[in-house]
C-alpha cells in the first residue's frame, strides 16, 4: 500500500528518530512511504489556545498538502484527532464550507499508527523485538478523541522480549495539554509528578505512548528528576528487531 | 459564528453580586491550592471516593449510552423550544395557585425574593441546597435585608457557618476534612443557640447528630422556605427537587411559604422526561441507584404543605448562552459533577481556584458564558482538553469543544478590545504565518537547533527565559537534533 506520511511539526524538529522508525517499519511490513514535503503543521496549537482564524491557513495547507492521497499516517494520536475533529470546525467556523467539506474528505483518509496497522492493515505482530520493560500511557487523545482502545496494547503484546508492566491509573491525563504546560504550570506539573510516580512504580526502563508530545512532558519530567526511566514511542519499539539495523 | 436571537436582549450576569466570577485568574489561585496539601488530599479522597462509586453504579446499567443519548437528546430538544415550554410552565404554575416571577439578573431576583419574604413578615428563611441561589448572591441580599437564610443541607450548613465558599457542586464542603468541621461546630454552634457537647468528637454520625439538633429547631420554626430545583416539569407546571439527606423535604413541605428560585434552562417538557433524568443524575451525581429522597410539588393544596408558593424564573446569562450555537449545550447541564470528579484538574486544585460557584470542567465553560467570557477570561483555558469529562457527562456536554470555542471567543473579543495585540497573539500570528509555507518553516526548523548551541556543554537545554521557563521550571526541554526528519528524508530518499 502506499501510505503518505504526515510526521507531525514535533517529530520532524524534535524526534527525527519517530519518523525514521514510522518509515522503517510500513517498509518492513512492505508498504511504500511517500513523505509529501510541503507539509507544516496541523494547527492543533492555534485551535486549541484560541487562535482559529491563524490556524485557517495551516488547514487550508494541510487539506492541499494530503488531498491527493488515499490513506494517510502520523505517529501522533493528537495531530490526527486534530486533523479528524478540527480541521472542518476551523473551516466552518471561517464560514469557508467547501474547505470543510475537502478537511472532511482527508479526515477520512488519515489514521493514527496504531489505528492503521491494526485496522486498515490487518496486523497486530508486526516482527519487533524489544527486550525491555516497558509501561504503557494511553495518551487522552488516542484514548478518548481517536478511541484507539487496546491497539496499542495488542501491538505491544506482540513485540518479542518486551516484558509489559501495567501503569496503575494509566488513564489519567499526564498535564501536557500543549499550552497548558506553559499557561498552568503549576497545575500541570502538578499531574506531572502523579504520572511519574506511577511510571516508576513500575519499575519499567521505559514508558511508551504514541504521542511524542505527551512523552516530550513524561520524559521531560523523569530526566529532571535524573530518574534514568527512559520514553520511547511507540513506532521506536515496533521499528526495533533482532536484525541489527 | 451564527446567533440565534431570542427577541430579548442578551443580559449576562451582572457585576458586584453573587458568585460567578474569578477574582484572581486561575493559574494563581490554582497555586495557592497546590501548595496545600491538606486540601489536596481531601479532595483527592473524596473524588476518588465518589469517582469509584459512580463507574461501579454506570456499569450496572446495560443501556447507561442509550440513556446518555436520550439526556442529550431531551435537552437539545427543550433547548430548542424553551421560549414556549417557560410560557407553558407559567400558564401551569398559575392555574394550580402558584406565582411566577421573571428574573433577568441577579440583581432581580435577589429583590424578588427579598421582597416576598419581607411579604410573610418573617426575618428568617431555611433553605434547601440550591446553586443558582448561590449564583446569585441570595443569603447575602437576604441578609442585607436582615433576614437570616440558613442552609440545611449538612455541607452547605458547614460551608455557611466557616465564612467560606463552596467548593463542589454536589459537595460544598469537599476540601474539608471532619477534624475542620469538628472546630467549625464547635466555633460557631453556641452562637446560634445550639449546645456543643463539651467532648465531641470528630466522628460523622456524632456532627451529623448535633447539626440534626440545630436545624430541627430551625425546620420547626421557620414560616418561609427558599429551595432550588433540579427539574421543572412544563406539561403539569410541577417542580422537583432530588437529596439525601431529608433536609429538603423538611423545607418543602412544613413552611407556610415557599420560594423556589430556577434556572430558566431547569425545565423538561413532560413527566415522563423525568425517567430519564432520575435514572442519569444519582448514578452520575452521587453513585447511588437511586437518591433518597426526589420530592415533587404542583402548586399549592389546601390544608397541605406551603400554602404559598413562589417560582422565580431566573436569567441571569442564560438567554445569551443559549443564543451561541456551539456554548448553548452548556445549558444542557443537570448540575451532577460526575466531571469535577473525573477532572485532573479539578482534583489538584479544588473548586475555589474556578472562583464560581459552578467549578470543574462545566464551570469552566458555564461561568464564562454566563457573565461574558471577558469577565471570566482565565477559565476556558484552566484544562488540559484530556476529555475524561466529555466521557463522564450523562447528558453528553462536549466540554473539551466548548472550551477550544470559548477560546477563540476569547481571542477574538480581546483582539476587538486591544488595538495592540499580546505577545502571545504575535507569537501565533508568527507560527502560523511561519508554518502556511514550508519553506519558511524549513528556515524556522534550522533556527531552532540554536538550542543545540545552548546544550553543547551539558547535554541539556538551561533554564530558558519566560515564557518557557514555565516549562523548565520543572521539565527538560529534548535538545533538538542534528538532523530534522525532513532532511533525513531529502538525503536517504529524497
Amino acid at each position: 500500500m502506499r501510505i503518505a506520511l504526515l510526521v507531525t511539526c514535533l517529530v520532524d524538529t524534535l524526534y527525527p528518530d519517530v519518523g525514521r522508525a514510522t518509515v522503517t517499519l510500513l517498509e518492513r511490513l512492505g508498504h511504500e512511504v511517500v513523505f509529501p514535503d510541503r507539509q507544516t503543521c496541523c494547527g492543533q496549537m492555534h485551535v486549541n489556545s484560541g487562535y482559529q482564524r491563524d490556524a485557517l491557513p495551516l488547514v487550508r495547507h494541510h487539506v492541499e498538502v494530503f488531498e491527493p492521497y488515499d490513506v494517510v499516517v502520523a505517529p501522533s494520536g493528537s495531530c490526527v484527532g486534530s486533523v479528524r475533529h478540527q480541521h472542518a470546525m476551523v473551516a466552518r467556523r471561517a464560514g469557508d464550507d467547501r474547505l470543510a467539506a475537502r478537511a472532511e474528505a482527508v479526515a477520512g483518509r488519515i489514521y493514527e499508527l496504531s489505528e492503521l496497522l491494526v485496522d486498515v492493515l490487518g496486523v497486530e505482530d508486526v516482527g519487533a523485538a524489544y527486550p525491555h520493560r516497558v509501561t504503557y500511557h494511553p495518551t487522552c487523545h488516542s484514548l478518548r478523541l481517536l478511541r484507539v482502545g487496546d491497539k496499542l496494547l495488542r501491538l505491544l503484546r506482540h513485540v518479542r522480549g518486551l516484558d509489559l508492566v501495567e501503569l496503575p491509573e494509566a488513564d489519567q491525563c499526564c498535564g501536557f495539554g500543549g499550552t497548558f504546560a506553559l499557561k498552568n504550570a503549576d497545575t500541570s506539573t502538578a499531574m506531572l509528578a502523579d504520572k511519574m510516580r506511577h511510571v516508576l512504580s513500575t519499575g519499567a526502563e521505559a514508558c511508551t505512548a504514541g504521542d511524542s508530545s505527551c512523552l516530550m512532558h513524561i520524559g521531560g519530567g523523569l530526566a529532571r528528576l535524573r530518574s534514568g526511566t527512559r520514553t520511547v514511542h511507540l513506532a521506536e519499539i515496533l521499528a526495533a528487531t533482532e536484525q541489527p539495523a | 459564528m451564527t446567533t440565534v436571537h431570542l427577541g430579548m436582549p442578551l443580559v449576562r450576569a451582572p457585576r458586584g453580586v453573587g458568585m460567578l466570577r474569578e477574582q484572581e485568574p486561575f493559574p494563581a489561585a490554582a497555586r495557592r491550592a497546590l501548595a496545600d496539601p491538606q486540601l489536596r488530599a481531601n479532595i483527592r479522597r473524596a473524588t476518588g471516593t465518589i469517582r469509584d462509586k459512580r463507574q461501579r453504579m454506570v456499569d450496572e446499567v446495560p443501556d447507561w449510552e442509550q440513556l446518555r443519548d436520550a439526556g442529550s437528546a431531551l435537552k437539545a430538544a427543550t433547548m430548542a423550544r424553551l421560549p414556549e415550554l417557560l410560557v407553558q410552565l407559567e400558564e401551569q404554575v398559575t392555574a394550580r395557585g402558584g406565582t411566577v416571577h421573571w428574573a433577568r439578573d441577579a440583581h432581580e431576583a435577589n429583590r424578588i425574593v427579598t421582597s416576598l419574604v419581607q411579604a410573610t413578615g418573617a426575618d428568617e428563611v431555611v433553605k434547601v441546597k440550591s446553586m443558582a441561589t448561590v449564583e446569585i448572591g441570595l443569603n447575602q441580599a437576604l441578609e442585607a435585608a436582615g433576614i437570616a437564610a440558613w442552609e440545611t443541607d449538612l455541607a452547605e450548613l458547614i460551608v455557611q457557618l466557616g465564612r467560606d465558599r463552596p467548593s463542589h457542586i454536589l459537595v460544598p464542603a469537599i476540601h474539608r476534612n471532619r477534624a475542620e468541621i469538628r472546630e467549625i461546630f464547635r466555633r460557631e454552634m453556641p452562637g446560634l443557640g445550639t449546645e456543643v457537647p463539651a467532648d465531641l468528637s470528630d466522628v460523622p454520625a456524632e456532627l451529623a447528630a448535633l447539626s440534626r439538633r440545630h436545624l430541627r429547631a430551625k425546620f420547626l420554626s421557620a414560616r418561609v422556605a427558599v429551595s432550588g430545583a433540579n427539574f421543572a416539569v412544563a406539561e403539569t407546571g410541577t417542580l422537583a427537587v432530588v437529596e439525601s439527606e431529608g433536609n429538603g423535604r423538611m423545607c418543602l413541605t412544613l413552611p407556610q411559604t415557599l420560594i423556589t428560585v430556577m434556572g430558566i434552562e431547569k425545565l423538561v417538557p413532560t413527566w415522563r422526561d423525568l425517567e430519564v433524568f432520575l435514572q442519569l443524575l444519582p448514578r452520575s451525581s452521587t453513585g447511588e441507584r437511586m437518591n433518597p429522597y426526589t420530592s415533587t410539588w404542583t402548586g399549592v393544596t389546601p390544608g397541605d404543605g406551603p400554602q404559598e408558593l413562589h417560582l422565580v424564573l431566573l436569567d441571569n446569562g442564560r438567554s445569551a448562552t443559549l443564543a451561541d450555537e456551539v456554548g448553548r449545550s452548556a445549558l444542557h447541564c443537570i448540575r451532577c459533577s460526575a466531571c469535577l470528579n473525573v477532572c485532573p484538574v479539578y482534583e489538584r486544585t479544588g473548586g475555589h481556584a474556578y472562583g464560581s460557584v459552578y467549578p470543574g470542567p462545566i464551570g469552566a465553560v458555564l461561568s464564562p458564558q454566563l457573565t461574558g467570557v471577558q469577565d471570566n477570561a482565565s477559565l476556558p483555558y484552566a484544562s488540559s482538553l484530556c476529555g475524561a469529562c466529555f466521557d463522564a457527562c450523562p447528558v453528553k456536554i462536549d466540554i473539551p469543544r466548548l472550551l477550544v470555542e470559548l477560546r477563540a471567543q476569547h481571542v477574538e473579543a480581546r483582539a476587538e478590545e486591544h488595538p495592540v495585540p499580546s505577545a502571545e497573539a504575535v507569537a501565533m500570528a508568527a507560527a502560523a504565518w511561519t508554518m502556511a509555507r514550508s519553506k519558511r518553516w524549513v528556515r524556522a526548523q534550522r533556527a531552532s537547533r540554536i538550542g543545540r548551541l545552548l546544550a553543547r556543554r551539558s547535554g541539556r537545554l538551561p533554564a530558558l527565559p519566560f515564557p518557557l521557563a514555565r516549562w523548565t521550571s520543572s521539565r527538560e526541554l529534548p535538545v533538538p537534533p542534528e538532523e530534522t526528519f525532513r532532511d533525513w528524508w531529502a538525503r536517504e530518499r529524497g
